[in-house]
C-alpha cells in the first residue's frame, strides 16, 4: 500500500556527456557575454569561446571514445545511447562546425561581417541602410549556432522518440533565427527564416504524431522497449506502420528527400552563406544519424519492409535534385538541389542496411560535409557592390581574371560529381557499393542516373568559368581572410586526401558502424 | 636456386595451363651490395626533373647544373655497379621494389634488372648523356627556357634508364612511354615554331603506332605465358607454337620500328630536328633511336625462335639501311643528313639482330660506338650553327675548317668512323655485320650482304659530302646584300668543346676497346660470340670490297663537292627526286593512312552527329524539359509547399499501409 515517494534519479554518465554539456554552457556563458562585454570586443570574444568550446566538446568526444563498450553506451535511464556510430556523429558534427564556425567569424571580406546588426530593423529604411554600411554584425549568432550544434549531438545519440524530438527542437529553433540575420537581401532572408519555421513545424507535427502512434503501439518511446513491441507484441501492426510512416516524414523533411525537400533551395538561397554551410554539412550529419538510428535500432524487427517505399523516396529525391539542378541560374540553388540529390545518394546507403550501409552513410557524410563547407565558402568570395553575386551569368570568365579561385572551384565541383581522386567519388563508390551488396540495385541505377544528370550542371559551371569570356559586369573575387582561407583549405585537402588516401577513414567508419538500443 | 623455383611455380600457377611443363632456364640472382641501389640511378634524375620544372624562375641561375650533376651521379653509380657485377658470378641481378600491379593472376612488380646488357646501356645513356647535357649548358645558354630544357633532359634520362633497368615488359613500357613524352616534349621544345610543334605531333602519333604493337605484344605474352617478366618469358617463349611466337615478334618489331624510325615507320625521325640540336644528339641519335634495338636484343629468346621473324627484321633492317642512304645523299640540311644517317645506322643494326647468334652482339657493339661518333657529329652540327648563326643549309657553309679547328677536328674523327675506315671504331664495328650478312645460307647471304656493302659505299659518299660541303671548298655563306646575316663563324666555348673532344676520342677508340670483350661480356644474355664465316665469299674479300667500295663513294663524293656546289637546289634526275622527297614515302603514308584514316574520321563524325548526338540530345532536352516543368512547382508559397508535403505525407503513409496490409497477408 505505501507508496514510494523517493525520486529515482536516472543513472548519468558524465564522460559521455561531457561533449554536449561543455557545449550548453559555452552557449549560455555567450548569451552572458552578449550582457556584459562590450560591443567591440564581442566578435572577437564569442568566435573565441564558440571554437573552444567546440575543440574542447571535441576533446571529450576523444577522450571518450575508447572507453565506450557495449554495456556502457546506455546512460539516463535508456534515454541516451553514447555508442560507437553516436561518438562518430558527434565527432563529425563537431568537426564540421568548427570549420563552419570559421566562416561565420569572417570580418574582411564585408564590413562588420556576414550577419546583419539588428534584424528587427524595417528592411530598406535609413536605418538600415545605414547599419549595412558600417555596424558590426549580430554576435548572437555564435551562442545560437553552439545550441544548434549542442541539439544535433543530442539528437544522434538519442535512444528515446521524446529526446529525440526534444533534441530536433533545440537544434532547429536557432537555425530558424540564423537564417534571418542575412546583412544583405534581407528580405530574402527573412522569407527564408519563416517558411523554414513554418514548414519545420509542420514537419515535427507529424514527427510528434507518429511519436503517438508508436506510444500506442508499443507503449513506451525508448527504443529497446518498441523493439521488443515490434518483434513481439500481439498489437495491431497498423499503428506500428502510420507511426513509423509519420516519423520518417519528420525526419525527412531534415535531411531534404523529396517531397519533402520543398524549402531546401529557398533556405539555402536566402540564409546567410556561412549558415547555409553549416546547414547543409551538420544538419545533414544530423539528420541522417537519427533516421539511421530509428531505422537499424528502433524499427529493424520489421526486417525492412518499409525499404521499398524508402527506396521510392531515394529515387525521387535523386532524380527530382538533379533534373531541377539542369535549369538553376543561381549557384546557392544549384548547390540546394545538388544536396537535396546527395541526401538520396546517402538514402541509397542507408538502405543498404547492415553495417557496410552504416558506414558508407557515415564516410558519405563526412565527405560530403568537408566539400560542401569548402564550396559555399568559395561562393562568399565572390562579390560586387551588392554582396555575393550568385548568379550563374557572373561568373562567366572568372578562370581568366582569377584562375587560382576557378581552379578550386573546379577542383571542388569534381568532387561534387564524383570525379576520382577526391571525395566524393570514394563516397559515392562506397554508398553504391553498399547498396549493392543490400541487394538493392535498383536503387543503385537510379543514383547512377542521376550523378550523370547532376554531372551536367556542375560542368556547366566549369565550363561557364573557363571557356567564357570575361564580361563587364563579371564581379571580383575577394582575397578571404584567414579564417575563410583556413576554412577553405580544410575543405580543399579533406576532399583530396579522402580521394587519394580514403582507407584510415573507411576503416574507422567500418570499426564503429553500431548502434546500441 | 629457390628464388628460380619459386618464380617457374608461380609462372606455371599463372599460366593456368597444366600441360605447359615450364622450364627456369633463365635465372635472377638478388641485388646485392651497391646493386640494391640500383633504383637511385633512376631516382636521383627523376627527382631532379621534378624539381626543375616546379621551382620558378629562382633556379634559373642553377638548375642546369643540377641537371648535369644528377646525370653525372647516375654515371658514376652506374659505372661503380658495371665493376661490382663484373666480379659476380652470376652476372644478372633483379631487385624488385613493390609489387606494382596486383591484379588476379596479373602480376607486375617494380623490378629492376641489372645484367651486362642493362650496363652497357647504362653507362651509354649515363655518360654520352652527361657530356651532351654539359654542352647544352653553352648551348642553350641564351634559351630562356633552359631550365624546362633541362627538366625535360633529366625526365628523359631517368625514362630511358627505366626502359633499360625493368625485368619485365610493363616496366619496359613505362619507360618507352616516358622517353616518347620526353622526346615530344623536346621536339617541340620551341612550341611558338609552327614547324617544331607539328614535327613534335609527327613524332608522337607515329609513335602511337608503333606502341600499339608493343602493347599488344605485351598482352599476347600475358595471354600466352601468364607473365610479363622476363625470366619467365624467356625460360617459356620455346614452348609457344611458332604462329604465336611470330605474332609476338612481328608487334614487338612493329613497336621498335616506331621507336627507331625504321621502315615503315621512319618518317618522323628527320622531322624530329626540330628541336635543340643536343636533343638530337642524345634522343634522336645516341640512346632513345636505338631502344628498338634494345627491344628486340633484350628478346633475342623470342626472335632466335623463329626463322621467319628473323628474316623480317634482317629485311626491315637492309631496306631501312639502304633507304636512309639513298635520301641522305640528297638533303641539304646538316641534321637532316645526319639523321637519315641515323636511320640508316639502325638499319645496320637491326640487320645485325635480326641475323641472330653471334650478330646481336654485333649490334650492340655497333650501336655503343654510334652512340659516340653520331653524338659526337651532332654535337659538331650544332657547335657549327652555334657560330653561324642557325645556318642548316650545308650548301652555305664551306671553308670553316679554318675558323673552327676543334669542332672540325672532332667532326672528322666522327666521319672517318661512320665510313669505316681503320682503325676508327666505325670500321670494327660495321664490317662484322657485313661479313655477318654474308654468312646468311643461300641466295639471301648475297642480297643482304650486297645491301650492307651497297649501303656502306654510299654511307661514305653522303657522309663525305657531307664533311667536304661544311668545312671545306669555297665559302658560301650568307651575307647581308643577298637580305641575310653577315656570317662571323667562331669557335664554340669550352663547355661544348670539351664534349666534343671527349667523344671525338671516343669515336676512335670505341672500335677496339668494345669489339672483343664486349661480345664476351654479353655472352650471359645474347650468346657466346661465333666468328661466321661466310662460304660465298672469304671474310678478306668482303673486307676489301667494303673498303673499296668506302673510298670509292668518298672519293666520288670529294670530286663533286670539292669546288662546292650551286646554293640553290638544281633540276635533278627522277632518282634525286625522288630521295629529295623522302623516296615518297610521306606520300605513299599519306595516300594509304592519312587519306582513308580521314574519310573513316569523317563517316565516323557523321554518324556521331546524326545518330549518337541525337540520342544524347534529345536525352538532354528530356532532362531541360522535366527540369523546367518540374521547376514550375517551386512557387516560392510556403501554402503549395505545405501542401506537397502533405500529399507526400498522404503517399507515403498509405505505402506503409499498403506493405503492412501485405504483411499482414
Amino acid at each position: 500500500m505505501g507508496e514510494d515517494f523517493s525520486v529515482n534519479l536516472p543513472d548519468l554518465n558524465y564522460a559521455a556527456l561531457a561533449p554536449m554539456l561543455i557545449l550548453f554552457g559555452a552557449a549560455c556563458l555567450g548569451v552572458l557575454v552578449e550582457a556584459f562585454v562590450p560591443r567591440r570586443a564581442r566578435n572577437a570574444v564569442q568566435l573565441v569561446l564558440g571554437l573552444l568550446a567546440l575543440v574542447a566538446a571535441l576533446v571529450a568526444v576523444l577522450l571518450h571514445a575508447p572507453d565506450v563498450t557495449d554495456s556502457n553506451a546506455l546512460t539516463g535511464a535508456l534515454s541516451l545511447s553514447i555508442d560507437q556510430a553516436g561518438l562518430f556523429l558527434q565527432g563529425a558534427i563537431l568537426v564540421l562546425a568548427i570549420v563552419s564556425l570559421l566562416l561565420f567569424g569572417e570580418r574582411t571580406l564585408e564590413n562588420g561581417g556576414p550577419f546583419v546588426a539588428q534584424a528587427a530593423i524595417t528592411v530598406g529604411s535609413e536605418l538600415d541602410r545605414r547599419q549595412a554600411a558600417k555596424e558590426s554584425g549580430a554576435t548572437e549568432v555564435y551562442p545560437l549556432a553552439i545550441f544548434a550544434v549542442g541539439g544535433m549531438m543530442l539528437f544522434v545519440t538519442s535512444n528515446n522518440l521524446l529526446v529525440m524530438f526534444v533534441a530536433l527542437e533545440v537544434f532547429s529553433l536557432p537555425l530558424y533565427l540564423l537564417c534571418a540575420l542575412a546583412r544583405r537581401k534581407r528580405l530574402l532572408s527573412q522569407e527564408a527564416a519563416l517558411k523554414y519555421f513554418l514548414l519545420g513545424a509542420y514537419a515535427s507535427a507529424f514527427f510528434l504524431f507518429g511519436l503517438a502512434m508508436i506510444y500506442g503501439f508499443a507503449g513506451a518511446v525508448d527504443f529497446r522497449t518498441i523493439h521488443a513491441s515490434v518483434t513481439g507484441s500481439t498489437n495491431s501492426p497498423i499503428l506500428l506502420f502510420i507511426g513509423l510512416a509519420m516519423l520518417s516524414i519528420g525526419l525527412l523533411f531534415k535531411a531534404a528527400a523529396a517531397p519533402f525537400h520543398v524549402w531546401t533551395p529557398d533556405v539555402y538561397q536566402g540564409a546567410p552563406t556561412a549558415v547555409t554551410a553549416f546547414m547543409a554539412a551538420c544538419t545533414k550529419v544530423a539528420a541522417f544519424g537519427a533516421l539511421a538510428r530509428v531505422l537499424y535500432v528502433g524499427f529493424d524487427g520489421l526486417g525492412w519492409e518499409f525499404t521499398p517505399v524508402l527506396g521510392v523516396i531515394a529515387v525521387l529525391t535523386m532524380l527530382i535534385g538533379a533534373i531541377l539542378a539542369v535549369t538553376q541560374t543561381d549557384l546557392k540553388r544549384l548547390l540546394a538541389y545538388s544536396s537535396i540529390a546527395n541526401a538520396g545518394y546517402l538514402l541509397v546507403g542507408v538502405l543498404g542496411g547492415g553495417k557496410q550501409g552504416l558506414s558508407s552513410m557515415l564516410f558519405y557524410l563526412v565527405a560530403y560535409g568537408f566539400l560542401v563547407i569548402a564550396a559555399f565558402a568559395m561562393l562568399t568570395l565572390v562579390r560586387d557592390a551588392d554582396g555575393e553575386a550568385t548568379h550563374l551569368a557572373r561568373w562567366a570568365g572568372l578562370g581568366r581574371r582569377s584562375p587560382l579561385f576557378a581552379g578550386v572551384f573546379t577542383f571542388l565541383l569534381l568532387g561534387f560529381a564524383g570525379i576520382p581522386l577526391t571525395s566524393g567519388f570514394v563516397a559515392k563508390f562506397a554508398v553504391f557499393g553498399a547498396g549493392i551488396n543490400g541487394d538493392q540495385t535498383w536503387l543503385v541505377l537510379f543514383g547512377v542516373l542521376s550523378s550523370i544528370i547532376l554531372a551536367f550542371p556542375y560542368l556547366r559551371v566549369v565550363v561557364m568559368m573557363w571557356l567564357s569570356e570575361p564580361g563587364e559586369t563579371t564581379p571580383s573575387v575577394s582575397i578571404p581572410g584567414m579564417l575563410t582561407s583556413t576554412a577553405l583549405m580544410i575543405g580543399v585537402l579533406v576532399t583530396l586526401v579522402l580521394g587519394v588516401w580514403p582507407s584510415p577513414l573507411l576503416d574507422l567508419t567500418t570499426d564503429v558502424s553500431n548502434f546500441i538500443r | 636456386m629457390q628464388p628460380t623455383l619459386m618464380l617457374a611455380e608461380a609462372a606455371q600457377a599463372s599460366a593456368g595451363d597444366a600441360s605447359a611443363a615450364l622450364q627456369a632456364a633463365v635465372a635472377y640472382a638478388p641485388a646485392t651490395g651497391i646493386l640494391s641501389y640500383m633504383w637511385l640511378l633512376i631516382a636521383v634524375p627523376a627527382v631532379s626533373a621534378l624539381i626543375l620544372l616546379t621551382t620558378g624562375r629562382w633556379a634559373d641561375k642553377w638548375g642546369h647544373w643540377l641537371g648535369c650533376a644528377a646525370v653525372l651521379f647516375s654515371f658514376v653509380l652506374g659505372a661503380a655497379m658495371f665493376f661490382e657485377l663484373r666480379d659476380l658470378p652470376n652476372r644478372a641481378v633483379q631487385l624488385d621494389l613493390y609489387s606494382f600491379i596486383p591484379v588476379g593472376s596479373l602480376q607486375v612488380d617494380f623490378g629492376f634488372l641489372f645484367d651486362p646488357l642493362t650496363a652497357c646501356f647504362v653507362l651509354l645513356i649515363t655518360g654520352v648523356g652527361f657530356l651532351i647535357h654539359l654542352y647544352a649548358t653553352g648551348y642553350m645558354a641564351h634559351d630562356e627556357g633552359r631550365r624546362r630544357f633541362f627538366g625535360y633532359f633529366n625526365l628523359f634520362i631517368a625514362a630511358m634508364l627505366l626502359l633499360v633497368l625493368g625485368n619485365n615488359y610493363v616496366m619496359l613500357y613505362f619507360g618507352w612511354e616516358g622517353v616518347g613524352l620526353a622526346s615530344y616534349l623536346l621536339i617541340s621544345f620551341w612550341y611558338g615554331r609552327p614547324s617544331a610543334a607539328t614535327a613534335g605531333k609527327k613524332a608522337f602519333i607515329m609513335n602511337r603506332v608503333g606502341d600499339a604493337g608493343l602493347v599488344l605484344g605485351i598482352f599476347v605474352m600475358f595471354a600466352q605465358l601468364g607473365s610479363v617478366n622476363y625470366d619467365v618469358v624467356f625460360s617459356n617463349a620455346g614452348l609457344l607454337p611458332s604462329t604465336t611466337i611470330l605474332v609476338l615478334g612481328l608487334l614487338l618489331l612493329l613497336g621498335a620500328c616506331g621507336k627507331s624510325g625504321q621502315f615503315p615507320l621512319q618518317a618522323w625521325l628527320p622531322d624530329a630536328m626540330e628541336g635543340p640540336t643536343p636533343v638530337s644528339a642524345l634522343i634522336h641519335a645516341a640512346t632513345m633511336v636505338t631502344a628498338g634495338v634494345y627491344l628486340i636484343a633484350r628478346s633475342n629468346p623470342i626472335f632466335s625462335a623463329n626463322l621467319t621473324l628473323q628474316t623480317v627484321v634482317v629485311s626491315v633492317g637492309a631496306l631501312t639501311l639502304l633507304l636512309g642512304c639513298i635520301i641522305g645523299s640528297a638533303k641539304d640540311d646538316i641534321k637532316r643528313v645526319l639523321a637519315w644517317s641515323t636511320v640508316s645506322q639502325i638499319g645496320y643494326m637491326f640487320l645485325g639482330v635480326g641475323l641472330g647468334g653471334g650478330a646481336y652482339a654485333l649490334a650492340i657493339i655497333h650501336l655503343l660506338a654510334h652512340g659516340f661518333f653520331k653524338a659526337n657529329m651532332f654535337l659538331g652540327a650544332g657547335s657549327v650553327m652555334h657560330g653561324m648563326n642557325d645556318q642548316v643549309d650545308i650548301r652555305r657553309f664551306g671553308g670553316l675548317w679554318k675558323y673552327m679547328k676543334i669542332t672540325w677536328l672532332t667532326f672528322m674523327m666522327g666521319w672517318l668512323a661512320i665510313i669505316g675506315i681503320p682503325p676508327l671504331s666505325g670500321f670494327f664495328t660495321k664490317e662484322p655485320i657485313i661479313v655477318a650478312a654474308f654468312a646468311r645460307p643461300g641466295w639471301t647471304g648475297w642480297l643482304y650482304g650486297f645491301a650492307a656493302l651497297i649501303g656502306a659505299g654510299l654511307t661514305a659518299f653522303y657522309m663525305t659530302r657531307l664533311f667536304i660541303l661544311t668545312f671545306h671548298g669555297p665559302k658560301r655563306w650568307t651575307t647581308a646584300k643577298e637580305g641575310s646575316v653577315d656570317q662571323h663563324p667562331h669557335e664554340s666555348p669550352w663547355v661544348m668543346t670539351i664534349p666534343l673532344i671527349l667523344l671525338a676520342l671516343g669515336s676512335i677508340f670505341a672500335g677496339w676497346l668494345m669489339a672483343s670483350p664486349v661480345a664476351e661480356w654479353l655472352t650471359p644474355v645474347l650468346g657466346p660470340p661465333v666468328e661466321e664465316h661466310p662460304t660465298t665469299l672469304s671474310h678478306t674479300t668482303i673486307t676489301v670490297l667494303s673498303l673499296a667500295l668506302t673510298v670509292a663513294g668518298a672519293g666520288l663524293a670529294y670530286a663533286l663537292f670539292n669546288k662546292g656546289t650551286a646554293l640553290e637546289p638544281q633540276p635533278a634526275g627522277a632518282l634525286v627526286t625522288a630521295a629529295r622527297n623522302n623516296l615518297y614515302t610521306d606520300a605513299f603514308n599519306e595516300a594509304v593512312f592519312e587519306k582513308p584514316g580521314k574519310w573513316f574520321t569523317r563517316a565516323l563524325v557523321f554518324v556521331d552527329n546524326k545518330g549518337v548526338d541525337g540520342l544524347v540530345n534529345g536525352l538532354a532536352a528530356l532532362v531541360g524539359g522535366g527540369s523546367g516543368r518540374l521547376r514550375r512547382l517551386q512557387t516560392g508559397f510556403v501554402r503549395s509547399y505545405a501542401l506537397s508535403m502533405l500529399l507526400g505525407g498522404v503517399l507515403v503513409l498509405g505505402a506503409f499501409a499498403a506493405v503492412q496490409l501485405g504483411w499482414m497477408g
